[in-house]
């Protein structure tokens, strides 16, 4: 099995190695198969559209967790410029699986902030596998405040598991740093855009996720409990994970039909982590076109907005 | 089968029979901490509160608040709300059969109650979980209703008072209940902009969603005492940490001890002690009652006004 490839991708983890051999096949014997790689390719492509085109939400829920899908510092190197990383809560610490700073897009100063999980064994560890602590909530908090004062857009990235369930964390008051962000991000007067772009976990993702604007992925997910954690409390077993996701419904497309979804950015073929430079083009595109809605409101619109926007949510007679 | 076999049981179920009749049922009930046997009238006069060893048990959330409130001018706040099951969830139950389940059990329609009233002659808008109603979760009727309550509060100028317990989030509406952490947060915002006093009363237990918006948000976050509250629930944090929770963690004590809430306040004293508090924050008269009185006849019974006096 090819661990570049999830469960249900291994058809076309087969085909491309067959792809691969015939490649290294062509190099050293000088016979032109390039017909027979080209017909290979193909039947790829259209095996992983096959694939891809109706697939469960719990597959969708693997996708957004890929080991190679795209974080928000590869989005930051990919499409904005100038960044220059804040640390810190001014409080107690430095929290490396949240991350932010200000930075340009196109020309554009903006305050990015986002979950951040790691690529290598040590880095992950580092970044608590993108689960803040309450510093790193805070720190967000501080950064957003600043953005206010410097009337800078302020561009999120969802990405988490979700907050950290540890000692530490509560002890330092988990809740309520979650519960001061979302206060804060109701009133802060400058735009606010957020982009799930893997997991949407919980509290610990609508900590940066208040908004007037609020886009997903193609391949992300957003929802109130993990389809396993949901599952072992529901049906007493994490196997029916899979049921749990269905029921939440947690994906982009489901999300965008319950009317919590502004905008849905597709994803290149196979994912954002198989063309990351057509995603990030595609991000770009839609955070731009986001930006310019939104900074042609007057602020007293703007907010009047986003409060109505919170209040809509689950609204009853 | 012997004559003694035959009479044996039937002695035994008279007997049992006769002992259920003349206890009334529920009359008794077990302390779950000292587990003492306490008669239930007189647990009732101690407001839920254990006499043998001062244990908090669970208060429901009607009886909290007409304890909570003056027994005068008590009105209810959006009763008729009904939950919606607009994903037509279904687990190993459908979602629909357990609202069912609890609103027949609770006689609730679901898990939040709000009142306006007044707090010795104080008006406020007071608001209570009902943790028996699927574990006081919050889903779209509690984050409307307890937006309706902070709106009233705000546009009436009346302090609010929210008494928590809940297990956090409601599963069962997915995204539409985690954006009522979202949509509770704000209307506190707005609240908490016009300079009307909020205390959040924590009681056994709050966690999750509850706990991460509305619950940590007061001006004053209070605890009654050794209440269960946190973020992640204790076995979550067992499972992740692999470690043996502290003693006493995530006890009212211990969020005490890290600055989480301000104070910890035995329910037998929770009225005066927030009257008291209110009053401070709105300057009131420090006396209730009697003072209260007359004052509201001076001002034609206007509530309390953030503007300043001139």
């Amino acid at each position: 099995m090819n661990p570049n490839y999830l469960d249900f991708e291994q058809p076309i983890a087969e085909l491309q190695a067959k792809i691969e051999e015939l490649r290294l096949v062509g190099n050293d014997s000088k016979i032109n198969i390039s017909d027979e790689i080209a017909k290979l390719e193909d039947k790829s492509r259209k095996l992983t559209e096959q694939i891809f085109r109706d697939l469960t939400s719990w597959q969708v829920s693997q996708l957004s967790r890929h080991p190679q899908r795209p974080y928000t510092l590869d989005y930051l190197a990919e499409i904005f410029t100038e960044f220059d990383e804040l640390h810190g809560d001014r409080n107690f610490a430095d929290d490396a699986a949240l991350v932010g700073g200000v930075a340009r897009l196109d020309d554009r100063p903006v305050m990015v902030i986002g979950h951040q999980k790691g690529r290598t064994v040590k880095d992950k560890v580092r970044r608590n596998f993108g689960m803040p602590r309450p510093e790193g909530y805070r720190k967000a908090c501080r950064l957003m405040e600043m953005a206010e004062r410097f009337h800078m857009p302020i561009l999120t990235f969802i990405d988490t598991p979700g907050a950290y369930p540890g000692i530490d964390a509560e002890e330092r008051g988990q809740s309520e740093a979650i519960a001061r962000n979302l206060a804060v991000m109701s009133r802060l007067k400058t735009p606010i855009i957020s982009t799930v772009i893997g997991e949407g976990g919980s509290g610990g993702a609508l900590a940066i996720g208040v908004c007037d604007s609020l886009a997903m992925l193609q391949f992300s997910t957003y929802s109130v409990i993990s389809p396993e954690g949901c599952a072992s409390i529901l049906w007493k077993s994490a196997d029916r994970a899979s049921d749990a996701a269905q029921a939440m419904g947690i994906t982009a497309t489901r999300l965008k039909e319950l009317g919590f979804v502004d905008t849905l950015i597709e994803e290149p073929l196979g994912g954002a982590h198989r063309h990351m430079s057509e995603m990030g083009r595609r991000l770009k595109g839609s955070l731009l076109h986001q930006l310019d809605v939104l900074q042609a409101m007057d602020t007293q619109s703007l907010l009047e907005r986003r409060y109505e926007r919170l209040m809509s949510y689950g609204a009853l007679d | 089968m012997s004559w003694l076999d035959k009479i044996v049981p039937s002695m035994g179920r008279t007997a049992r029979t006769d002992r259920r009749n003349n206890i009334p049922d529920g009359l008794w009930r077990k302390c779950p901490n000292c587990e003492a046997v306490l008669y239930r009238p007189e647990l009732e006069r101690h407001h839920n509160v254990c006499p043998k060893c001062d244990h908090h048990l669970r208060l429901n959330a009607r009886r909290r608040l007409s304890w909570f409130l003056d027994s005068d001018g008590r009105e209810e706040v959006a009763a008729q709300l009904e939950p919606v099951d607009r994903l037509k969830f279904r687990d190993s139950k459908k979602y629909k059969d357990r609202l069912a389940g609890a609103q027949k059990a609770t006689e609730e329609k679901d898990a939040l109650v709000v009142m306006k009233g007044s707090l010795d002659g104080l008006p406020v808008v007071a608001v209570a979980f009902e943790f028996e109603f699927m574990g006081g979760s919050m889903g779209s009727v509690v984050g409307e209703k307890f937006v309706r309550a902070a709106t009233i509060a705000r546009e009436e100028k009346r302090p609010l008072v929210c008494f928590a317990a809940s297990g956090g989030a409601r599963m069962q509406e997915a995204l539409f209940s985690l954006m009522q952490m979202a949509k509770t947060s704000a209307a506190l915002e707005r609240l908490s902009g016009a300079g009307i006093p909020y205390i959040s009363v924590l009681t056994d237990p709050v966690f999750g969603g509850v706990s991460a918006s509305l619950a940590m948000l007061g001006d004053l976050n209070v605890a009654e005492p050794n209440a269960l509250i946190g973020f992640a629930g204790p076995r979550v944090i067992e499972q992740t940490v692999r470690e043996k929770l502290p003693e006493g963690f995530q006890r009212s004590e211990f969020l005490l001890e890290h600055g989480t809430v301000d104070m910890i306040i035995h329910r037998s004293e929770m009225r005066i002690r927030l009257g008291r508090i209110l009053r401070t924050l709105t300057d009131r008269p420090s006396e209730p009652a009697v003072t209260m009185l007359e004052d509201v006849e001076g001002d034609d019974g206007a509530p309390y006004s953030a503007e300043p006096a001139r």
